[in-house]
């Protein structure tokens, strides 16, 4: 029987791997790509509990937080896109087009 | 025993390929880490009893989510990010240390005081999930129709433009 807190302490060390990801990388979609990795982060912390405390609840939470991913998901990689046809740039320190 | 080797071994290469999907120079084998990250955290749900979770995990995150990153991967071919660290790299090592560090904290220290559910107890999760799903959260559920129908409108909108304008 592994304890809760195993289960939790590896959903916080994915928060932290994915909080350094999107500080420190400098693509826009491996800053969405770590976004992923914080909400599954949370996930695991739902799930973790859900089993803990025997409760459904958890489980829904993470499915809705499935379908806010995918959702988000679409609508990064569709302003990515439109990102990348108006001016070509991928690095999220060379968007600046409304500095002066 | 056998469950907790199981999970030093799902959470060992859930937490490298995280890893290595963060320090990966090259965007490919970042989203292909991620990839691998995705499946073991899938096995960390079945030890949790959460069957349906796990296959939607893979459906969704491995099989969906994943494979539209390769496809806009490879519509740009982005060039290697530089090797070079970036200025942020102290800020970041230091949010994530802390962060971790005090909910890992909070979370030892914690004593749980909520009363214990019996999901466990009346059926199949899977079979718990779809009565809850279209009983207790029928609401939320219309709503997240209906956030996954305005993101499909958002990212035709979006990325649909140029050729909208050749016809």
């Amino acid at each position: 029987m592994v304890p809760l807190e195993w289960y939790l302490t590896v959903g916080f060390l994915l928060f932290a791997i994915g909080i350094i990801g999107v500080l420190v990388r400098r693509s826009v979609i491996m800053v969405l790509l770590s976004i992923e990795l914080i909400l599954n982060s949370a996930n695991i912390t739902f799930v973790a509990y859900a089993d803990a405390l025997q409760s459904i609840t958890g489980q829904m939470i993470v499915f809705f937080v499935l379908t806010m991913a995918a959702a988000e998901v679409a609508l990064g990689l569709a302003l990515v896109i439109a990102l990348f046809r108006a001016r070509s740039v991928l690095n999220v320190d060379e968007i600046n087009l409304l500095r002066g | 025993m056998v469950a907790q080797l199981l999970f030093f071994y799902f959470s060992g290469m859930t937490v490298l390929c995280a890893i290595i999907a963060i320090a990966s120079p090259n965007i490919i084998y970042s989203a292909l880490s991620l990839l691998v990250t995705f499946i073991h955290i899938a096995g960390l749900y079945v030890m949790l009893h959460a069957e349906f979770i796990a296959a939607v995990q893979i459906i969704i995150y491995a099989g969906a989510i994943l494979v539209l990153y390769l496809f806009v991967l490879m519509l740009f071919n982005p060039k290697q990010e530089s090797r070079s660290v970036h200025r942020q790299l102290p800020v970041a090592v230091f949010l994530g240390v802390v962060l971790c560090g005090m909910m890992i904290l909070a979370a030892f220290r914690t004593e749980i005081l909520g009363q214990k559910g019996t999901i466990t107890m009346v059926a199949p999760h899977t079979q718990a999930i779809g009565i809850a799903l279209y009983t207790d959260y029928i609401f939320p559920f219309e709503v997240a129709s209906l956030i996954l129908l305005v993101a499909m409108f958002g990212a035709i909108l979006l990325a649909g433009r140029t050729v909208r304008r050749k016809n």
